[in-house]
């Protein structure tokens, strides 16, 4: 009889014991994962673009934003280009649109997931920046970004902006213009926009112009099927 | 005597000319790797849409053939078939050989190749390219401990529980390179949870097939015949993981066919493709499977021309799969807006080009030369020689 006891008690410690080893790395990886929840940031930097203002053909956007951050402006596909314009056709009722297409600024960010260093990361307002420090420029980010939105210095630089390094053989992609941001102005798109069809603000902020017109008007995200929860919006998609 | 002694002379000058010859391939290889360095990737031809190339599939073949070989450990020292256990110490050199040319060919195509220690220091735990590296050097580690356990005589009491290690490693590690695709949700290539099982049984057929084509060169070096019996099991193995993989295969596709969103992609591979449909037909089916299994299993195919034939099939078919599936699989655009017809300047909606240039082939060959070195140097001056007692069926 005792011995039976021992040897339930040996079996069940040993299960509890295995079943700990099993799940306690799934638990560290899960909390590691998620334990950063910056939702009680008090700034979510973001931006609600209006595709029924944007003019097809109408390019200020690229153009401010390559001459903010020192790109070529090259379209070689292997030249960077941070911000594009996607010219859109519904195939079934013929109607045509077009919207800037950007880094989304992703809440739950697939770059920064797969990031083997952490130079892809994310700021506590949002924004989803890559540490030129650290990018070892493998790419992954670029593969697992469903934007399409990043891309690779492919050739050396020259003629830098100070404000925005950048790096040969390291990723890159739109920094939502942080060093403008910082410095309380508005991205270089924003501001270059002739119809101001992007309107940037603070998401967190209930009394701030784009929460109010996020309440107000229908918006939607890109590929929000992913539930990545993006920091940019977009009216009339 | 005089003539054994001029052969072997000759032997030995081969020897070195073998050696010699690999290492220009991989000084090669370094001087393309050196180019890239200082003119960037601008000279290979991978761009923004196609961001891996040719490397990543020498790369890949490469690491996955080098857990797949390890099967002929396990099979070996796990279930204790005495065939394989002779051979279990060749089956850990050629997966370091493998593994040290597919981690070296990983590094040296990274935008900043200098930084490769970085993910060590900087672990970010939710990348699997992270556990990767984990992955790899723990496989490193373990094999050369197997190694150790199974040829020094002191340390055989260990070989067992490092061959178990062996075993469960390797199924962890083969999972990890799976799921470098199988978490890009985003794309209609990969983002599937069939794809970790699929490339565990191709390691399968791509290891066992290395595994034919060095064992054959090492007995034939050697003047030494194998068993027919067991080289016909073995022929017989392969044919069943070719099998296995062909089914894997087919379920990643068949799978892909039944999304309504992903059938774009499908008809893009299996149809109108251009060079991937051709590679993945002739290339994979054909020659990678179709023309292997019939040199297996067709009456009359018995002998050693058409288990070697029938290995190297596998090999090229390996290559040519990972070709389709790695470059065919971001060649096929992103579907930003599904259900849209989109069009920019950055190449959305449209099928991205890539042709890879005279550096990133250098560089992949350099890979194989690598393993090729460790496995030539180590056969030479270690005894890997698989030594069978007369054939008993198991």
């Amino acid at each position: 009889m005792n011995d039976i006891q021992d040897q339930r008690r040996n079996f069940l410690k040993t299960s509890v014991g295995v079943a700990a080893v099993a799940i306690a790395p799934g638990l560290l990886l899960f909390k590691v994962a998620h334990g950063k929840s910056d939702d009680d940031s008090k700034v979510r930097w973001g931006m609600l673009i209006d595709t029924a203002n944007c003019a097809e053909g109408c390019k200020d956007c690229v153009t401010a934003c390559n001459k903010e951050n020192g790109l070529s402006g090259g379209l070689a596909p292997t030249d960077s280009q941070w911000i594009r314009k996607i010219e859109i056709k519904d195939v079934s009722t013929g109607h045509q649109f077009a919207l800037p297409m950007m880094c989304q600024h992703c809440a739950e960010p697939p770059c920064v997931d797969v990031c083997p260093t952490g130079a892809s990361f994310k700021r506590y307002d949002g924004i989803v920046l890559v540490d030129k420090h650290r990018c070892i420029g493998c790419r992954y980010c670029m593969m697992a970004c469903p934007y399409k939105a990043r891309s690779f210095v492919h050739a050396p630089l020259h003629d830098q902006n100070p404000d925005v390094p950048r790096g040969k053989g390291t990723v890159e992609s739109c920094t939502m213009c942080v060093h403008r941001v910082d410095e309380g102005k508005q991205p270089a798109c924003a501001e270059a926009c002739p119809n101001k069809s992007i309107l940037f603000g603070n998401l967190h902020d209930p009394n701030s112009e784009i929460a109010k017109k996020i309440r107000a008007v229908s918006s939607a995200q890109v590929r929000a099927d992913l539930n990545l929860n993006t920091g940019i919006r977009y009216q009339g998609i | 005597m005089s003539t054994s002694f001029a052969l072997q002379q000759q032997k030995n000058r081969l020897y070195y000319a073998l050696l010699a010859g690999a290492g220009l391939v991989v000084m090669l290889a370094l001087y393309a790797v050196g180019l890239m360095e200082e003119k960037g990737h601008i000279i290979t031809g991978m761009n923004n849409q196609v961001v891996w190339g040719l490397p990543h599939v020498f790369a890949i073949f490469l690491i996955v053939a080098a857990s797949g070989v390890l099967n002929v450990a396990s099979i070996g020292s796990v279930f204790g078939k005495a065939i394989y256990k002779a051979r279990a110490p060749l089956a850990g050199l050629l997966s370091i050989a493998m593994l040290s040319g597919g981690l070296a060919v990983l590094m040296l195509d990274l935008g900043r190749p200098e930084r490769f220690m970085l993910p060590a220091l900087d672990f970010n735990f939710t990348s699997v390219f992270a556990w990767n590296v984990v992955l790899y050097s723990g496989m490193f580690g373990l094999v050369i401990a197997y190694l150790w356990a199974m040829m020094d005589k002191r340390m055989n009491v260990y070989s067992k529980p490092l061959g178990l290690a062996v075993f469960a490693w390797r199924f962890i590690l083969t999972t990890g390179t799976g799921l470098i695709f199988a978490f890009l949700t985003a794309r209609q290539a990969y983002g599937s949870a069939v794809l970790p099982p699929m490339f565990i049984v191709m390691s399968f057929a791509w290891g066992l097939a290395v595994f034919h084509i060095v064992q054959m060169a090492i007995y034939a070096w050697n003047d030494k015949v194998l068993e027919p019996e067991i080289l016909e099991r073995k022929k017989r193995l392969l044919g069943v993981f070719i099998l296995g993989s062909l089914y894997m295969v087919v379920v990643y596709h068949m799978t892909n066919l039944y999304f309504a969103h992903r059938i774009g992609f499908e008809r893009f591979i299996l149809l109108d493709g251009g060079v991937y449909s051709s590679l993945f037909w002739w290339g994979y089916v054909l020659i990678g499977n179709v023309l292997p299994l019939a040199l297996i299993f067709l009456p009359g195919m018995k002998n050693r021309k058409s288990a070697l034939t029938a290995s190297l099939a596998v090999v090229l078919g390996g290559f040519v799969f990972l070709y389709v599936f790695i470059i065919g699989g971001q060649a096929f655009p992103l579907d930003i807006f599904p259900g849209y017809e989109v069009s920019s300047t950055f190449g959305d909606g449209q099928i991205a080009s890539y042709t890879p240039s005279i550096y990133e082939i250098l560089l992949g060959l350099g890979g194989l030369a690598i393993a090729f070195i460790i496995t030539t140097v180590s056969v030479h001056v270690l005894n890997f020689m698989p030594h069978d007692k007369s054939y008993v069926a198991d």
